[in-house]
């Protein structure tokens, strides 16, 4: 067996070992990028908002 | 702020991890491979503690000072405590299923932290089940601290004095304590560290979102979005 497929398989325990790291990278990650995503629809909301202000002031 | 502790969790994860899985022996005490769970279990466990903590801090502050931010920091913890509270079971399922040839068990360590799971699950219902921001702030901040009384219990579950009081499946973790390896309890720490770096960043970015979401209407996020709109 090569080294890299001899360390996933980590002495046949590689199911248990990957499935606790895989589900905490998901978890993280998925939280970061909702955020981020939040982010951007609050600025993007804050923009139009804006816009509306100044075209009022405008009339 | 955020990219700093963004790096300073990517650094020290990548270092802990490198460190706990080719840097240390194969077998913990009895335990084989499957023990390297340890590096994200023990970690995301104590967050989930410790986030609790904080956030209940910043509840009882909001409710004795009446500062708005100090509700929206607890509001932007609660999530991410979840989550760690939520990887500490599942990586304890994965483990205990290796170890102890169960995925659950209503051993005390494990029955509390579940209940931790669902006060921050009821902390976030509460506080979005109530139109108005001012009590739902309120309400939640109560429940943060009356769900408090949680953390010591899930402390003390395996943690007892007495031993023969402590009728757990969970093994007991006292630092440093045991036979285990210190290069397993450096990672350990190590990896401990990045998910504070990383609960540091989550939280900044949440905290950032909900100060925009309530203070629209203010004069300065205003200001503050024109410039934005100006070094795009």
């Amino acid at each position: 067996m090569s080294a890299i497929s001899e360390f996933f398989h980590a002495g046949g325990y590689g199911f248990y070992i990957w499935g606790s790291y895989g589900m905490a990278i998901l978890l993280m990650a998925g939280e970061l990028i909702a955020v981020k995503q939040q982010y951007r629809t609050i600025l993007k909301r804050l923009s139009r908002m804006a816009r509306i202000n100044a075209a009022e002031e405008d009339e | 702020m955020i990219p700093f502790f963004g790096w300073l969790t990517a650094i020290l994860a990548i270092g802990g991890l490198y460190w706990g899985f080719f840097e240390t022996p194969d077998t913990l005490s009895d335990q084989k491979q499957y023990y390297r769970i340890i590096y994200i279990h023990v970690g995301a466990a104590w967050m989930s503690m410790w986030l609790y903590i904080m956030m209940a801090a910043w509840a009882l502050a909001g409710l004795v000072f009446q500062t708005r931010l100090s509700f929206m920091i607890a509001s932007a913890i609660a999530p991410t405590g979840a989550i760690a509270t939520f990887l500490a079971l599942w990586t304890g399922a994965f483990w205990g299923k290796t170890s102890w040839g169960t995925w659950w068990d209503w051993d005390p360590r494990m029955t509390s932290e579940l209940i931790l799971l669902f006060l921050y699950m009821g902390y976030m219902a509460l506080q979005s089940a109530i139109d108005d921001p001012r009590r739902a702030d309120r309400a939640a901040a109560l429940l943060a601290l009356v769900g408090l009384v949680c953390v010591p219990i899930i402390f003390w579950s395996i943690n007892c004095p007495n031993p023969n009081e402590c009728a757990a499946l969970h093994q007991t973790s006292k630092p440093g304590g045991g036979n285990m390896d210190p290069n397993i309890l450096i990672a350990m720490l190590v990896v401990a560290l990045a998910f504070w770096m990383y609960a540091f960043v989550a939280i900044l970015m949440r905290v950032r979102n909900i100060i925009l979401e309530r203070e629209r209407h203010t004069t300065w996020v205003n200001e503050l979005n024109k410039l934005l709109e100006e070094n795009k």
